[in-house]
């Protein structure tokens, strides 16, 4: 079952503003039935080119109901300047938040309202869609997108947000390289200074979310020992601790990953405890 | 608010009759069954009658019967005793649609050096006995078909199939879970060498689960630990969960009868009314050759999830195959594998229904489900251009 605010439930069981509007100045249709959930959304602009009225229709789960009857309620009375800020973060906050699997859904009310301004100002774009997901029909540039506004970091980050992997799978190793390209051009532009608390967070983080579970996955696992300056200690165990290039492992796989993420200081060393194999 | 239970191919109430059989086993008779004194003998008594129960609902021997802890644990044992006790071979045949139980093994097993073949199914649910027949070879180390699916209750012909796998000397499993109880068995008519059931699907508590396994089967435990099960299977005894077990046994072959006259009734009652008030309605999986209590109808242009929560808030429970309620995003493999058209597919709802169902909640449910899938017809975009094209033709 899933965990939906009070305001999630709200906006699903008293939808505010479904229907279509009469005459629109601008309509935006995203999703499809293949891909399980869709929505349409037109709006009418007053004198002073606010948000009069705005619609919509969704055929989808309940938390693309209810993010659908945020967006109208949100950008109600906006100048399209101003509904063109809003993100899909500011959706998923003002219902309280979503669960993670279903971030997609605020994700495709953003969508939904960029097409519709856009069909306002008569410039659809037609730029050559790389499609990345075929199951889903998602492109190079909503990945890189969603990547970027929303700091994804993981595959199973972009399928919640965009749903593409979340098929067939196949595109799962593109979508490892638009994260690697996004994150280092994150990089590049400016890696904060850290205090030594915030670094020790940091690898500490990194360890867990990036480094184990990988290690996990050919029945290995890692420990830190500690953190002196620049040098990370750590104990490998399981099939890492017995396995002949577990110092390869090492070397190319966490150090770099700390590197990349922490700082190119970083160096990794490997301590060896006896009891290790027993635990 | 009163809960309306129908989904029961999920998990099922504990009967009254399991329910006081089993406490005084959580109370005063805690006894363990190994033990040489009489206060844990009596108790090992009783797991004697218990074992006895299960074997006559099933037309099996006593000592065919090892008790496990559920349904997975009795497939994957199943599984694994077959691929431990014949290890030159390294071939599965299985189906499209079966249980997470099998497919998640026989996906992990095929990281492991196993070759995995699925069976298909048409677009009814029911399997070719042609491709099975040609899917078997001499590396078969086993084939594991489910007797009824839980999504749409399409039986398949395990019987036949068992056949065909004992011609050429493979042992067969069946993942019965969701047949037993429901539909007569008889092992004593077969020549199935393995089968699963579990206890909360027929009544029983939770945790509790069995293993057939047919005399002169070769046999590998899963799990390794002490002489209970006479080997078969380490583990101090689930005695509350056997004991109920053993009465939920005894409860369904009474029970068969109106399983299959009162329930199958009040499905078709269900069915029939729902398919004739709601329009772009249509039945998942073949009506005939199916459990009597299952019946998975998908409703046209609108989402699984949103459906069973407008349900949830008048207290109707049921399951749904759609992406947003499959733990993926994508919605049910067994509708997938069935080929139920996508604006079919994730308005899929499953009613599962049991003795303990009556006419006046499957009336209830007749008369609230038209309003809950017109509001979100009303709410979807497509339903609109279903509507429109209807009103120029």
């Amino acid at each position: 079952m899933w965990e939906y605010t009070e305001k999630v439930k709200d906006h699903f069981l008293n939808p505010r503003n479904v229907g279509e509007v009469e005459n629109p100045d601008g309509i935006g249709e995203v999703g499809s039935l293949a891909c399980g959930d869709a929505l349409r959304l037109s709006f009418k602009l007053d004198e002073n080119k606010r948000i009069k009225e705005v619609k919509f229709k969704t055929f989808g789960c309940a938390s693309a109901i209810a993010s659908s009857s945020a967006l109208t309620e949100m950008i109600k009375g906006m100048t399209l300047e101003e509904a063109l800020k809003v993100t899909n973060r500011d959706i998923a906050e003002y219902l309280g938040g979503l669960p993670d699997e279903k971030m997609h859904c605020s994700v495709m009310g953003k969508q939904a309202l960029e097409k519709a301004i856009e069909s306002y100002l008569g410039s659809v774009k037609q730029e050559p869609a790389n499609i990345i997901c075929e199951c889903f029909g998602v492109t190079e540039r909503e990945i890189e997108r969603a990547v970027r506004e929303n700091d994804l970091s993981t595959i199973e980050d972009v399928t919640h947000y965009t749903k593409a992997g979340g098929g067939c799978g196949k595109c799962q190793a593109l979508i490892e390289k638009i994260l690697a390209r996004a994150k280092s051009e994150g990089k590049a532009k400016d890696r904060p200074q850290l205090t030594n608390l915030q670094k020790i967070k940091l690898i500490e983080d990194t360890i867990e979310r990036e480094i184990r579970p990988i290690l996990k996955q050919d029945g290995g696992d890692l420990k830190l020992v500690d953190i002196v300056g620049n040098r990370v200690i750590v104990a490998l165990m399981g099939t890492c601790a017995r396995c002949k290039v577990s110092s390869v492992t090492l070397k190319n796989f966490v150090e770099n990953k700390l590197r990349e993420v922490v700082s190119p200081k970083i160096t990794v060393e490997e301590e060896y405890e006896n009891d290790i194999s027993g635990q | 608010m009163k809960t309306i239970y129908l989904d029961n191919n999920a998990t099922t109430k504990v009967a009254e009759e399991v329910l006081e059989a089993i406490l005084p086993y959580f109370s005063h008779l805690y006894g363990n069954p190994s033990s040489m004194h009489t206060f844990g003998g009596q108790v090992a008594q009783r797991i004697h009658e218990a074992r006895e129960q299960v074997a006559s609902l099933l037309g099996a021997q006593p000592d065919e019967i090892i008790f496990t802890s559920c349904g997975t644990e009795s497939d994957n044992a199943a599984i694994r005793s077959a691929l431990v006790t014949q290890p030159e071979k390294k071939h599965i045949v299985t189906s499209a649609v079966e249980h997470a139980a099998i497919r998640a093994l026989c996906a992990h097993l095929s990281t492991q050096g196993y070759r995995i073949t699925e069976i298909q199914v048409d677009e009814n649910g029911n399997i070719d006995l042609n491709e099975l027949e040609k899917s078997l070879t001499p590396d078969t180390a086993i084939v594991s078909l489910m007797w009824a699916n839980n999504e749409t209750g399409v039986i398949f012909p395990v019987e036949k199939s068992a056949e065909m796998a004992r011609e050429r000397g493979i042992p067969f499993h069946t993942d019965a879970v969701q047949a037993v109880g429901k539909i007569p068995i008889n092992m004593k008519d077969n020549v199935i060498d393995m089968l699963s059931l579990s206890g909360h699907k027929l009544h029983a508590p939770k945790g509790i689960g069995v293993l057939y396994v047919r005399r002169g089967t070769k046999f590998s435990p899963f799990l390794i630990g002490g002489h209970q099960e006479k080997g078969r299977r380490g583990g101090t005894e689930n005695t509350p969960g056997i004991i109920g077990l053993g009465k939920a046994c005894e409860l369904a072959a009474k029970n068969m009868e109106k399983e299959n006259i009162y329930v199958r009734r009040l499905r078709d009652k269900l069915e029939r009314e729902l398919l004739k008030k709601i329009p772009h309605s249509r039945v998942n999986g073949d009506i005939e050759k199916r459990l009597p209590n299952t019946t998975n109808i998908s409703f046209e242009y609108v989402e699984g999830e949103a459906i069973l929560l407008l349900m949830n808030e008048l207290g109707i429970c049921a399951s749904s195959g759609s992406a947003c309620t499959s733990g993926s995003l994508q919605p049910s493999h067994v509708l997938r594998a069935m080929n139920v058209p996508f604006t079919m597919a994730h308005g899929s709802i499953r009613f599962s229904l049991s003795v303990y169902n009556t006419d006046e909640e499957i009336d209830y449910v007749i008369e609230k489900m038209p309003p809950i899938i017109e509001r979100l017809r009303h709410i979807s975009p497509f339903w609109q251009q279903v509507e429109k094209k209807a009103a120029n033709l």
